[in-house]
């Protein structure tokens, strides 16, 4: 492949077809105080891992919800589960459940495995 | 029926005694439009066109830029309306859509402030000792052929028609940004459904393809790509066109505008190179064609006196499509009759 001295930058475009809808739906499942969630931004401020690496919250939150899902596991392996984030949400919305819950839904794992059970706090 | 919202908007295009002024990149890029419109209008219509040897820049790169100030564009725009004066001519025909985007401006910002026009007039006049009168009427040369497309059909020798299937020739047409956009009254349909070109294509025999990305700029944007570092945002406009007109399968790309010219056809060689990817099934790429090479190969004119041979997709599989007659000997063939060296063949991009 020939160097041209610059790269195609990517495209920024949300395909709404690309949303699962399914995927919302399971998360409002596991943690309904998700629901409640005003995207402040409050999480991502506070985060410590946010403080050392490009781990963000809100972009991720807004990145699953719009149905752009590429490397989104990676990025959320990068939270620590300090749980700093439940502290300062203004809406009382439990952001650490929100993260591996992400992760479990991420990795392919239904709903119905969990149903019933007590889903991490 | 379906609603044609462009027939509620038709602008006014002078029907003789034009004054052309030439575009600064075209002559490199695709150098055999220009003199083609001339021929049409002359050869074809029998119009009376000035061609003036002393014209030059609008400045249009340079302004879009940010590294000519708009008073020096003013008074570089007054200098060719002077010329257009001293030459008796009142219809003003730039070829270049980055061209005729200034003097819209200039002639809207003078219709507002007369000051910046007496302004240009003593610049003018302090640097040249010259005069101007302003157009009466300004269009683009794509207008014109747009005013004269049922006229210009009967003498056609070609139709845009497939003549393999049978089927009309599938058409992506591309609309200079500059042409619609910033006075959406200056364009035939103005910005949103401009059919200045889809108007040539349906009179001629084609099909307009209507895709997603059809309105998305073509890449060119200026600053965009002046710096090299900065080119990928330029070619990521390019890309996104065209994957969005991939699925439909287009025969060939229609511009009206230099800068669209040049990128949405040479940038098919350059993601060919980086990413080994064509937008067509065959692997030649899809030609891009001005509208002054589809007029003149549709009338009959030889291929490489139009210059087809310069532009990086080659268009053989095009006029093979179209039945145009051409001879593949001479397609490097300077205008001496001695045989020009070859170009390096690209890596990715087929060619015959």
């Amino acid at each position: 492949m020939k160097n041209f001295g610059f790269t195609i930058s990517t495209g920024r475009s949300i395909n709404l077809d690309e949303i699962r809808e399914e995927n919302i739906s399971k998360l409002l499942e596991m943690v309904p105080s998700y629901k409640w969630c005003i995207g402040c931004g409050g999480c991502t401020a506070t985060c410590s891992a946010g403080a050392f690496t490009n781990f963000n919250i809100r972009k991720i939150h807004n990145s699953f919800v719009r149905g752009q899902y590429q490397g989104l596991d990676k990025e959320l392996q990068q939270c620590m589960l300090c749980g700093k984030c439940l502290l300062v949400c203004p809406r009382g919305v439990n952001t650490r459940s929100l993260i591996v819950n992400m992760r479990r839904i991420l990795a392919g794992v239904e709903a119905n495995t969990f149903k019933g059970k007590e889903v991490i706090q | 029926m379906e609603k044609r919202f462009w027939n509620e908007y038709q602008k006014e295009i002078a029907d003789d005694h034009y004054f052309y002024e030439r575009s600064c990149i075209r002559q490199t890029f695709f150098p055999g439009s220009e003199a083609a419109f001339l021929r049409i209008l002359r050869d074809e219509l029998g119009k009376d066109i000035c061609d003036n040897p002393h014209q030059h820049t609008c400045t249009g790169i340079g302004y879009h830029s940010d590294v000519v100030p708009f008073e020096t564009t003013m008074t570089v725009v007054a200098r060719l309306f002077s010329l257009m004066t001293e030459c008796g001519y009142e219809n003003y025909v730039p070829s270049c859509v980055t061209s005729f985007g200034v003097f819209s401006e200039v002639l809207e910002k003078w219709e507002h402030n007369p000051a910046l026009m007496d302004q240009a007039r003593q610049y003018l006049w302090e640097a040249t000792k010259r005069e101007f009168k302003t157009p009466k009427n300004i269009v683009h040369p794509s207008d014109v052929i747009y005013k004269f497309r049922f006229e210009l059909k009967p003498r056609m020798k070609y139709q845009l028609i497939n003549r393999y299937t049978g089927q009309p020739l599938r058409v992506v047409e591309h609309i200079g940004c500059h042409y619609a956009k910033i006075f959406p009254d200056r364009g035939i349909g103005k910005a949103e459904f401009p059919y200045v070109l889809a108007g040539m294509i349906e009179a001629w025999g084609g099909t307009v393809i209507d895709y997603p990305e059809r309105r998305h700029c073509c890449g060119f944007g200026f600053r965009q790509y002046l710096i090299q570092e900065n080119r990928g945002y330029s070619i990521a406009n390019t890309k996104k066109k065209f994957q969005s007109m991939e699925p439909y399968e287009p025969d060939f790309i229609l511009t009206n505008c230099p800068g669209c010219n040049m990128f949405l056809d040479k940038w098919q060689y350059t993601i060919a190179e980086m990413e080994h990817k064509t937008y067509d099934k065959e692997g030649y790429g899809i030609p891009v064609l001005t509208y002054e090479e589809l007029t003149g190969l549709l009338l009959g004119y030889d291929p490489w006196t139009l210059g087809l041979q310069l532009h990086q997709v080659q268009c053989e599989p095009l006029l093979n499509k179209i039945g145009i007659v051409y001879k593949p000997d001479e397609k490097y063939k300077g205008i001496s009759g001695r045989l020009l060296p070859r170009p390096e063949r690209p890596e990715c991009l087929r060619q015959d």
